[in-house]
This record gives C-alpha cells, sequence and structure tokens, in this order.
C-alpha cells in the first residue's frame, strides 16, 4: 500500500513545484466534413467540433479534482484545414471564414486553443495550400484561439524552398495585422521541419492524416518538479544525474498517463500518445532555464547549454518511455524564450543568443520557439532563419520549428509583452548581413542521401 | 472498492482526526488505513479510505473536507489513490 512519504512527495510536487498535466488536446478528424460549399462546409466544422468535444472541458476539471492534479489546457486539433477546404475556398478571404468558425466552436466548447489552421508542404504546395497559407496573416488577426502551423520540409522530402520564402512574407504579414497587439498573431504561428501528426502542444497541433476519427493526446510537463529533483545531488557525477532526470521523468510521465487514461475512458475517445515534453511557463521555477543552472551552468547559454540540454533531453525520453505505452508528438524540452523567465532572464544578461538557441535546437525538440526579434527585420532574413532551422531537422531526422515574431515598431533592447502563459521577452539582435539573393533563388532543396533506406 | 487518499496537513491541535473520521462515518466511507508523521512542526496525516458507499459526489466529497479543514485551519485533500500508485509503483 501506498505510504505517507510516497503521498507528500505527490503533493509536494503538484503544490510546490508546479507538477501539472499541460495538456489534454482532443484531435478531431475534419475529412467527412469536406463539401463544396462554404457554407455548408463551415456549418458541418462547427457542428462535428461542438459535438464531439462538448464535454472535453467537463471531463478535464473532473479528472483535476479527483486526482488532485492540475490539468492547465484543455484543446482541440482538427486535420490541416487545407486539405478540407480545397473545393470549396477560391481565395483567402473563403479560408478566413473558416478561421472563424473555428473560433467560434473553440469558444462553444470552452478549449483555449484550436491547431489545424494548417498546410502540409513539405514538397510542393497546392493552389489550395497557398491560399490556406496566405489567408493566415487575416486569419490569426481576427480570431482570438486559431493556431496554424505549416510543414515546410521533411527528411523524406527535402525542403519546400518557395514555401521557407513565402512563410517570411506571411511571418511578416501577420506581425504587421496585429501591430498593435505588439505583433501577438505570429505567437499563433509556427513552422516545422518534420511535423508530427499528433503533437498536443500548441500553436503546432494538428490532426493528421494519419490518424483515426478522434483521438487523445496529453502533453506532460514539469521542469519545476525536475529541477526540485536535481537540487538533491548537486556536485554529484554525471551518471547520477541521468539516473535522477530519468527517475523524475517517469513519474511524471505516468500521472500523464493516467489522466491519458481517464480522459479516453470518460470520453469514449482512443487514447493516441504521450507527448512527453518539459514544457516551461513564466511562473518562477517552472523553467528549463532553472534546470540548467541547477546542473551547474551560470545561465542558460553559458558553454555547456547544449550537452546539458541534450542529456535532459534524452534522460526524459528513457524515463518517460518506459512509463508510457504509447509515446510519441514532439517529445523532449522545450525551449521556448517567452515563456521562460530563467531563458528571459538569460537573454536580458547577455548569455543567450539567437545563434547559440539555434545549435540548442539540435538536440532538443523542436527549435526557436517564441523569440521576438526587431520589427523591421527583412522577409528574406525571417526566411533565412526559418531554412536553418528547417536544415537541422531535415539532416538530423528530427522536428524542427520556428515560432518567431519580429515585433513591428521594436527595436532591440525594448521588451515585448504577450500575457498569459505567452510570457514577455526581450527583443533580440538578429544578424544584419543579407541572403536575400539565397532565398530568392527558390525551388526545393533534395532531400539529404541518408533519407534513402529503401 | 474505490480506494482514496485523505491527506491533512497543518498545525497539530486537538479533535482534527476526530472530526475528519466523524465526517467520514457519517457518509459511510471506510477507513483502511491511518499514518501520520511531523514534517517542519507541521502535522501531516494520510488517511486511505473506500468511498464506494458513499453517496456523495467525489467533488462535494472533496470540497466539503475542504471546507472542515479550512475551518481548522488546516489543509484537507482527497485524491484518488491511483495517482499516487501510478506514480510510486511499477
Amino acid at each position: 500500500m501506498i505510504n505517507i512519504h510516497e503521498v507528500l512527495e505527490t503533493n509536494d510536487m503538484i503544490e510546490k513545484d508546479n507538477l501539472d498535466v499541460r495538456t489534454i488536446t482532443l484531435g478531431i478528424s475534419l475529412l467527412n466534413c469536406i463539401d463544396s460549399d462554404l457554407d455548408r462546409l463551415n456549418e458541418k466544422i462547427y457542428n462535428r467540433i461542438t459535438t464531439v468535444a462538448k464535454d472535453l472541458v467537463a471531463t478535464g476539471k473532473a479528472i483535476e479534482t479527483e486526482f488532485g492534479i492540475p490539468i492547465v489546457h484543455k484543446r482541440i486539433s482538427v486535420t490541416p484545414i487545407a486539405l478540407i477546404g480545397g473545393s470549396a475556398c477560391k481565395t483567402p478571404e473563403d479560408y478566413v471564414t473558416i478561421a472563424k468558425t473555428l473560433d467560434r466552436a473553440a469558444k462553444t466548447v470552452g478549449v483555449n486553443f484550436i491547431g489545424g489552421y494548417s498546410a502540409l508542404v513539405s514538397k510542393g504546395m497546392t493552389a489550395s495550400d497557398e491560399l490556406l497559407i496566405r489567408s493566415i496573416p487575416k486569419a490569426l488577426a481576427c480570431t482570438d484561439f486559431v493556431c496554424s502551423s505549416v510543414n515546410l520540409g521533411s527528411t523524406k522530402t527535402g525542403l519546400n524552398m518557395d514555401a521557407v520564402k513565402l512563410m517570411g512574407e506571411i511571418v511578416h504579414q501577420a506581425a504587421e495585422e496585429t501591430k498593435e497587439r505588439d505583433s501577438i498573431g505570429c505567437a499563433k504561428l509556427v513552422v516545422f521541419c518534420n511535423a508530427p501528426d499528433d503533437n498536443p502542444f500548441m500553436a503546432g497541433a494538428f490532426h493528421g492524416v494519419t490518424e483515426a476519427d478522434e483521438i487523445i493526446n496529453v502533453g506532460v510537463s514539469g521542469p519545476g518538479v525536475m529541477r526540485k529533483a536535481l537540487e538533491s545531488v548537486r556536485g554529484a557525477d554525471f551518471g547520477t544525474l541521468c539516473e535522477t532526470v530519468k527517475k523524475t521523468a517517469f513519474k511524471i510521465t505516468r500521472v500523464g498517463q493516467l489522466v491519458a487514461r481517464e480522459a479516453s475512458n470518460r470520453l469514449g475517445i482512443p487514447f493516441g500518445i504521450i507527448d512527453l515534453s518539459l514544457a516551461p511557463t513564466p511562473a518562477i521555477g517552472d523553467s528549463i532555464a532553472d534546470i540548467f543552472e541547477e546542473m551547474g551552468l551560470q545561465r542558460a547559454g553559458a558553454p555547456g547549454t547544449t550537452v546539458a540540454l541534450a542529456l535532459l533531453n534524452d534522460q526524459v525520453k528513457k524515463g518517460g518511455v518506459m512509463a508510457s505505452c504509447y509515446v510519441g508528438g514532439l517529445s523532449g524540452a522545450f525551449i521556448p524564450v517567452s515563456e521562460d523567465q530563467g531563458m528571459i532572464t538569460a537573454v536580458q544578461e547577455g548569455a543567450l543568443t539567437l545563434e547559440k538557441l539555434e545549435a540548442m535546437t539540435c538536440v532538443c525538440s523542436v527549435g526557436l520557439d517564441m523569440i521576438a526579434i526587431p520589427g523591421d527585420t527583412k522577409e528574406t532574413t525571417i526566411s533565412g532563419i526559418i531554412a536553418d532551422e528547417m536544415a537541422i531537422g531535415m539532416i538530423n531526422q528530427k522536428t524542427t520549428a520556428v515560432r518567431i515574431i519580429p515585433v513591428i515598431g521594436k527595436g532591440v533592447g525594448e521588451t515585448v509583452e504577450f500575457g498569459g502563459l505567452l510570457g514577455y521577452a526581450p527583443i533580440m539582435p538578429v544578424n544584419q548581413f543579407d541572403c536575400s539573393d539565397f532565398i530568392n533563388r527558390g525551388g526545393r532543396i533534395p532531400a539529404p542521401i541518408h533519407s534513402f533506406k529503401n | 472498492m474505490k480506494k482514496t487518499v485523505v491527506t491533512v496537513v497543518g498545525k497539530d491541535s486537538v479533535g482534527i482526526i476526530a472530526k475528519v473520521c466523524t465526517y467520514l462515518a457519517n457518509n459511510s466511507v471506510n477507513i483502511l488505513d491511518i499514518s501520520q508523521t511531523i514534517v517542519n512542526g507541521f502535522f501531516n496525516m494520510m488517511m486511505i479510505v473506500d468511498i464506494e458507499k458513499c453517496s456523495k459526489e467525489f467533488a462535494t466529497f472533496a470540497s466539503e473536507l475542504e471546507q472542515i479543514g479550512e475551518e481548522m485551519s488546516c489543509i484537507i485533500k482527497a485524491q484518488r489513490e491511483d495517482i499516487f500508485d501510478k506514480m510510486h509503483r511499477i
């Protein structure tokens, strides 16, 4: 039987170290909503989401109460809309009506984000994909909860550089469209290489076409718990450090697995995967950067940060994989800047630069995340940053992403406030040398040699 | 059997256990195990109970216990046992 010390340990994790389940994300296929009539399509989408997800929030809250574990977000991901709107949408404005429908459905069922306003263009863009991409800035400006993502490349297909170029322009336009609100539109837009079909985390969640009609995916968290556990092994060797991370990741993930199973049973929807991610929040102590400091680095960004992140990421996976029967999504440690107080401090003190962040993305899940840059950054420079990050994903056969915010009207040294879980960020300097001639070449970069495994 | 863990954390005072036990008895909740310890001067008690025969909804049960805790300046939580079991047992 469980003993009192185990009970107290669990409850201390929850109460003192911010242990929570970050998100229950309900994936909903919209393939059966496809219609050539735009009004009918919108109606079908609204009805489908509000029917399937009607009990999601209440179920999440009931599980929170019964187990005493906070479940921070209840969210929805849908089939990439570029696949759903193809036959009904003739203009970007037509696509915007779907974004509004998604937003309305999200508000009706009470979730705080809905992901899947997306296009998958890793090799080429259909006319429909391009219309959706061109509608993204407006769609994000006139909705509150819709999140958008575009997959620009993969290890199997190489990089679609036409789309990379276009996304530099779209990111800039999304910033312009929401310049009155510190360009927050860009905080809801992410580009990927090797995007997973079952990611529960925003802004990049979508319900892939390889998925069933409905699925429950759960994202766990717990940087605060990890930091606390490492306090007890200060000065110990790397073997001990790694074991401690692994054991702690196991405990965190078991809670996620329990919540996922419960949610799946109660909603009558199959369980998909657990995403083993350490996801920070702006709350003090709930920080990946604090884990680095606990490991012995003065600040995130100091020499040693990349290897610290590599071991953290690897041990989290090793502990987590054993704790859950299905693991997927992004799975690793997230290193967003604005959502992590320790990372913000590291940037403000000059310890952490864009280039170091890029190096760190070689060894962790995702990539350049929630990074504010000057609003006058050239579109081709944004495309260049995106292309570099996509290359890391393509060559290393991993997911990489870019969620970057050119804050219109602001420059280096200023700060931008997004509020809530999105936090705030100091605007970081960008390398001023030009890459326009390179980006303007257009076309595709072929798949790397090691993708030919057949 | 629906095992639930009830924890009481706070300053030690006369009658805490009595009050919690009375509430449990009145609601047909059977106590399976009790243990207690003092951590940093705070009274920590854990009970494993069976709420199978409890007529109240879990949320009501938990919030009424929380209320009793507030009256005695301590924190009382009720949580399904599974969260501890899953975290600490393979």
